[in-house]
């Protein structure tokens, strides 16, 4: 079936989750034509600094240069196709694959084959490592896209460069450090369903149900100055029990690339710096030395909660989180889970950070496991051809499109989200 | 009960699916603790797959027992498979023990191994030994993992 078939305004047809080839054609036009984040300046820090990743299913090598430059290059040696660098991340002064030792310089050159003797024409100008034609940064994250054209960085981001602006802003010393370890997690299911739920203000009431009933029965958190390491956890998995119109009357956002952003439904004052607890004290006075009051004011006054960068990206600004979601194959997917530490920020607030990021985002969170069983049983739900149709019309028919380019949700629980990045999946798609 | 018995004890528990006895086994200051990376050392400014007190500890097992527990219903079947025990270290009251942890998993048609490296730190009290301290580290801790909804 052609793409344009399987979505229609209220209702995707199963196969985009489930059909094999829908997902190679997924990974060629949507994954091989986007911005892909890929990470962030400070995990390569100097020359000869890189990690690898996947730029869909494309093992990459992300590289600082000599004069201070990213380069991205496709980590698949010339020769006979080895993956030449294997360790994830490191400094190096070259690239040597470990089958016949040709090396690669970090930029990509051919710097050397054994017995060049053996060949009839020299041609190391051309066999240097593929690089991804386009690579650009925006704030401290690293982008790149493997199609050679196409809408800049900043286009392609549009009205959602404002939730990365938000993510930066907040440090005093006006940069991030990516720091405290990293949470991989897989899941049996396709990569858009995690795309498709870190927007959603009904889920938690439903698939968080258990640990918000287990955290009401935990000991009240303790005053200032008597906390305790386990309070952060309690209170966030408390929040999730907020109340259905606390949900709908928050603001939700879209762009035409299928980016995505909601207001904030937080009402903790220990989870939130914007709102007055004294542990936020030292914090909020060095953001207002560093910016003026005013400044620290507006950069606090900004309450989002989650942010979607369609394809590959989910992240939370005010608590420093970011997601890269990796597609593994039509039902099996993998995220890694970023921490960010601020720069001239006090201790305190990175160390709120991991305690955040460990009841979210840890592996055996109380909450993350939950989120993943759900895909999982929904992967397992759409395997089946007798129903064909999933049905996003929540609020559908009642977006409002904005000054600023954007498209809003009647209310927040609608899956005006969902609508958006389906739009987007189909124009990847559907240009040739 | 020695020590050898104790950490059995504590692995029946586990597999019987008696988690709130096993609760009972930690001390009120007790600290459980899954490190994320490779000899982490600090717990506070490194994530952890699971860095519990004895609070936070309490509340995996009541989110186990609640009705929508997705991820835990069913509880998944576990055997705790616990050898090579060595006492490292005795200071009055407490002593520090060292084993290993192979750990079968099955549930929803999918079995899973788990190998992990142990340190108990063993308290003795009026009730018997108790755990001050268990700190579990996993193989495969940097590794891509599905989710986990069981106790080590």
């Amino acid at each position: 079936m052609a793409p344009s078939k399987l979505i229609q305004p209220d209702r995707v047809h199963r196969s985009v989750y489930a059909d094999p080839a829908i997902f190679e054609l997924e990974m060629e036009r949507i994954f091989g034509r986007a911005w892909l984040i890929l990470g962030h300046d400070s995990q390569i820090a100097a020359p000869g600094d890189y990690f690898t990743t996947r730029m869909g299913r494309e093992p990459v090598i992300v590289a600082r240069q000599g004069d201070g430059s990213v380069r991205v290059l496709i980590n698949r040696c010339m020769h006979r196709g080895a993956i030449v660098c294997a360790e994830g991340r490191g400094c190096a002064s070259s690239f040597v694959c470990p089958y016949h030792g040709w090396t690669y310089d970090t930029d990509g050159r051919l710097r050397s084959v054994p017995v060049p003797s053996g060949y009839a024409s020299d041609r190391t100008g051309e066999l240097g490592l593929r690089r991804v034609p386009r690579v650009s940064t925006y704030r401290g994250f690293i982008f790149a896209s493997l199609a050679a054209s196409g809408a800049s960085l900043e286009e392609f981001l549009g009205p959602a460069r404002s939730s990365l602006d938000d993510l930066v802003d907040r440090a005093p010393g006006g940069e991030l450090e990516v720091a405290g370890g990293v949470f991989k997690h897989v899941y049996r299911g396709n990569w858009k369903l995690m795309l498709e739920n870190h927007l959603d203000g009904i889920h938690p009431a439903h698939v968080h149900a258990s640990s918000i009933a287990a955290s009401r029965g935990a000991p009240e958190p303790g005053p200032p100055g008597e906390e305790s390491y386990r309070d952060i956890a309690i209170r966030q998995m408390r929040q999730n029990a907020m109340p259905e119109p606390v949900w709908e009357a928050i603001g939700l956002w879209t762009t035409a690339r299928g980016h995505g952003y909601m207001g904030d439904y937080h009402d903790d004052s220990r989870l939130v710096a914007a709102m007055g607890n004294p542990a936020f004290q030292e914090y909020r006075a060095r953001l207002a030395a560093r910016q003026g009051q005013a400044e620290a004011d507006r950069i606090l006054g900004v309450t989002l909660w989650n942010t979607i960068l369609y394809p590959n990206c989910s992240f939370m600004s005010q608590f420093r989180q970011l997601r890269i979601v990796q597609p593994l194959a039509v039902d099996r997917t993998v995220v890694y889970t970023y921490s960010f530490r601020m720069k001239d920020a006090p201790q305190q607030m990175f160390r709120d950070t991991v305690a955040f990021a460990n009841v979210v985002n840890g592996t055996a969170s109380w909450v993350l496991t939950d989120d993943l069983e759900v895909y999982e049983r929904v992967q397992r739900g759409l395997s089946s051809g007798a129903a064909e149709w999933v049905y996003i019309a929540r609020g559908a028919g009642r977006d409002i499109d904005e000054q600023d380019g954007t498209r809003r949700g009647a209310t927040g629980t609608s899956e005006v989200f969902i609508r958006a990045q389906f739009r987007a999946w189909l124009d990847y798609m559907n240009e040739r | 009960m020695n020590v050898e018995q104790f950490l059995y004890h504590e692995a029946r528990l586990l597999d019987t699916q008696q988690y709130e006895a096993w609760l009972e086994l930690f001390t009120e200051d007790a600290t459980y603790w899954v490190p994320l990376e490779r000899e982490q050392k600090d717990p506070f400014e490194t994530s952890s797959i699971i860095h519990d007190d004895r609070t936070l500890l309490g509340l995996r097992v009541k989110q186990a027992r609640h009705p929508r527990a997705h991820a835990r219903l069913p509880l998944a079947r576990t055997v705790h498979q616990v050898g090579n025990i060595l006492v490292l270290k005795e200071e009055e009251p407490e002593l520090l023990v060292a084993s290993t942890l192979t750990l079968v998993e099955f549930r929803t048609e999918r079995q899973r191994v788990w190998g992990a490296l142990v340190e108990h730190r063993l308290r003795r009290t009026p009730d018997g030994l108790r755990i001050a301290h268990k700190r579990v580290d996993l193989v495969n801790s940097e590794g891509e993992l599905d989710g986990i909804a069981i106790l080590f």
